[in-house]
């Protein structure tokens, strides 16, 4: 017996990897959030940050996905098309993303010109000294 | 031709000035610019809500793409007005700033500065006044990441990591309401506001939709700073240039907040939005915490700035409790406090920045006798203040007067209590620095400081002007507030 014909026989779990490109997603996702919030570092903030927009770029792009669907464009004997829209909002998203962190990051150089370090905690620490 | 084409201009005016900036290498040019195209802003909003109140609401389809597969630009009364709100404040702001921020940001990123404060309020703008819900998150980031570079041009290094803080909160709330925008359209299949709502309804109880809903929630209010996501508020607004904090407090926040209105009422409905979700139960105690809570913490700051923001926190809760209680009545007040807001806290923030542009500090222990060094400014501040009490006559009054019969009407009378409350603890900072400023020597061996010079003394003066003119007058404001509440909630007109 197949893989696929013995996953089929617990219909919790064909219903748990059918979805496995949104698992990915919500996997990612919290991947990234966790980092912001856990990380003290500037710099590995901004990167959590990123993995976590790049979750919402898959979500948006495996929402387009047809299955058994071509790239959309017409051609004779193709009748079955993924929807492009998804793919076009996100590549304004993917603009907006590199465009956050590219001023995220001279965000933090600057900060690392002023006060010397690029841990949060040590920046907090060093504006409470009057 | 021009009047066809009104809603985009009312962008493309600000959007094609910004670059224009930065090419300008000529101070006095970029001044010239600047005025011209933010007043021009102005004219165009005004002359959007006149349309909107003689002819009703109107669609514009961008490029000539009919909605829902076009983007389509929708003026009704309430993105007029709150579009009047926002180019107005930048009208005014601008008229004002040149000389702060001669002082305040370095020679020669003079010009990429206003570039930067154009894109802020084309962002604004077009978050207003589009109906298409993928575009709202494009003009957000634009208006985000530019109001990240402007925060972080301030004179104190601590505006950076504000900045940075601000990118952070900013980002994932921006990221937020993208998510929740993706999930609706996987449910309808369409991205118009419009055509949105109405597909809603069939399949409005999944869980998809639910959990958009709960994203949109979020994400709004991180960007609004609704109590607790309120963070990022404090050190931006205290720390960035001052005509950045009156810009920012009076508009950015105030369109956040707009935007919550056009997603819970325009998108969701507001049997949705606050009959099927527990919203009331989530949404009205956080906007009660943070309006005591706001108002509790300003009282302590030393940086009046600093107490500035925070009292925006507060005011954000009066305009979300507005919302919340989702009878016009509540809805007017939500509303007309957003405008009337926005007028109190701009001139409040360009008063600071008068002060600042004088004595150099913005700390209540440098204001000391600064009513008689600065008459006018100090008087801008107190017509100010006492907005943000509530004193009759006033702008601030109206508001408040709406949203304690708003509670009243509901039986909520412990709401109104907590909003009288609120407003004792308003007198208290604003009297801290009126105190200071008014019955406190100067500090000796420093030097004299004068008025600051007409061009800033006349917008701050006359944003000041508006809020008792508006505060007497209530015509334009509340008529205008009513119409829109009544138009989101599907009753009278």
């Amino acid at each position: 017996m197949d893989f696929a014909a013995a996953v089929e026989q617990y219909p919790a779990l064909t219903s748990f990897l059918g979805r496995y490109n949104y698992w990915v997603v919500i996997v990612l996702m919290m991947t990234g959030f966790y980092i912001v919030i856990a990380r003290d570092n500037m710099l590995k903030k901004l990167i959590g940050l990123n993995i976590f927009q790049t979750s919402v770029f898959l979500l948006y792009i495996s929402m387009g996905k047809v299955q058994g669907g071509t790239a959309p464009i017409l051609k004779e004997g193709f009748s079955v098309y993924a929807n492009p829209l998804p793919s076009v909002l996100i590549l304004t998203a993917i603009v907006v993303g590199i465009a956050t962190t590219s001023v995220g990051l001279a965000l933090v150089v600057r900060i690392y010109d002023a006060y010397g370090t690029v841990e949060a905690d040590d920046v907090d620490e060093r504006d409470e000294v009057p | 031709m021009i009047r066809d084409n009104l809603p985009a201009l009312q962008i493309v005016v600000p959007l094609v000035t910004a670059p224009l900036l930065i090419l300008l290498r000529r101070r006095g040019l970029v001044t010239a610019f600047v005025l011209l195209a933010t007043w021009i802003t102005f004219g165009i909003s005004l002359a959007l809500l006149h349309q909107v109140l003689t002819d009703g609401p109107f669609a514009y389809a961008l490029g000539g793409w009919a909605a829902p597969w076009g983007i389509e630009y929708r003026v009704d009364l309430l993105s007029g007005f709150v579009l009047v709100l926002v180019s107005g404040i930048g009208a005014f702001v601008c008229t004002y700033s040149p000389l702060s921020v001669a002082l305040e940001v370095p020679y020669r990123t003079y010009g990429s500065f206003y570039a930067m404060f154009m894109l802020c309020l084309t962002g604004l703008l077009g978050i207003t006044i589009t109906g298409d819900m993928f575009n709202v998150f494009v003009f957000l980031e634009v208006s985000a990441l530019s109001s990240y570079v402007l925060i972080s041009m301030g004179s104190d290094r601590r505006a950076l990591p504000a900045a940075y803080r601000y990118l952070i909160m900013g980002t994932i709330g921006a990221t937020f309401i993208l998510i929740g925008v993706g999930l609706l359209y996987m449910m309808t299949g369409t991205l118009n506001m419009a055509d949105m709502a109405g597909r809603l309804d069939s399949v409005e109880h999944t869980r998809t939709v639910i959990a958009a809903f709960g994203f949109l929630t979020v994400g709004i209010a991180l960007k609004m700073a609704l109590f607790p996501l309120h963070l990022w508020l404090p050190n931006a607004y205290a720390y960035s240039p001052s005509v950045v904090s009156a810009f920012i407090a009076a508009t950015s926040t105030k369109v956040s907040v707009y935007l919550l209105i056009r997603v819970f009422l325009t998108v969701f409905g507001v049997e949705y939005a606050f009959r099927d979700m527990p919203l009331v139960y989530v949404v009205m105690p956080l906007a009660l915490i943070g309006i005591v809570s706001g108002s509790l913490v300003a009282v302590f700051q030393n940086n009046v700035k600093r107490m500035l923001a925070y009292s925006s926190i507060a005011q954000v809760g009066y305009m979300v409790l507005g919302i919340s209680m989702a009878s016009v009545t509540g809805l007017t007040g939500g509303i007309v406090h957003l405008f009337n807001h926005g007028l109190m806290k701009g001139a409040l923030f360009l008063a600071m920045g008068a002060i600042f542009y004088r004595a150099g500090s913005v700390h209540i222990d440098d204001l000391k006798g600064i009513g008689k060094r600065m008459p006018v400014t100090t008087a801008v501040f107190v017509v100010g203040g006492l907005g943000l009490i509530g004193v009759p006559l006033t702008v601030g009054f109206i508001s408040k007067w709406y949203l304690v019969s708003a509670a009243l009407q509901q039986g909520l009378w412990w709401v109104a209590l907590i909003i009288l409350f609120s407003s004792l603890l308003a007198l208290i900072y604003v009297w801290r620095v009126v105190e200071v400023a008014y019955f406190e020597a100067p500090p000796e061996g420093r030097e004299a400081v004068d008025e600051v010079p007409l061009s800033m003394l006349v917008p701050m003066s006359a944003l000041a002007a508006a809020t008792v003119v508006f505060g007497i007058n209530t015509e334009f404001t509340a008529g205008v507030a009513r119409a829109a509440a009544e138009m989101l909630l599907g009753v009278g007109g």
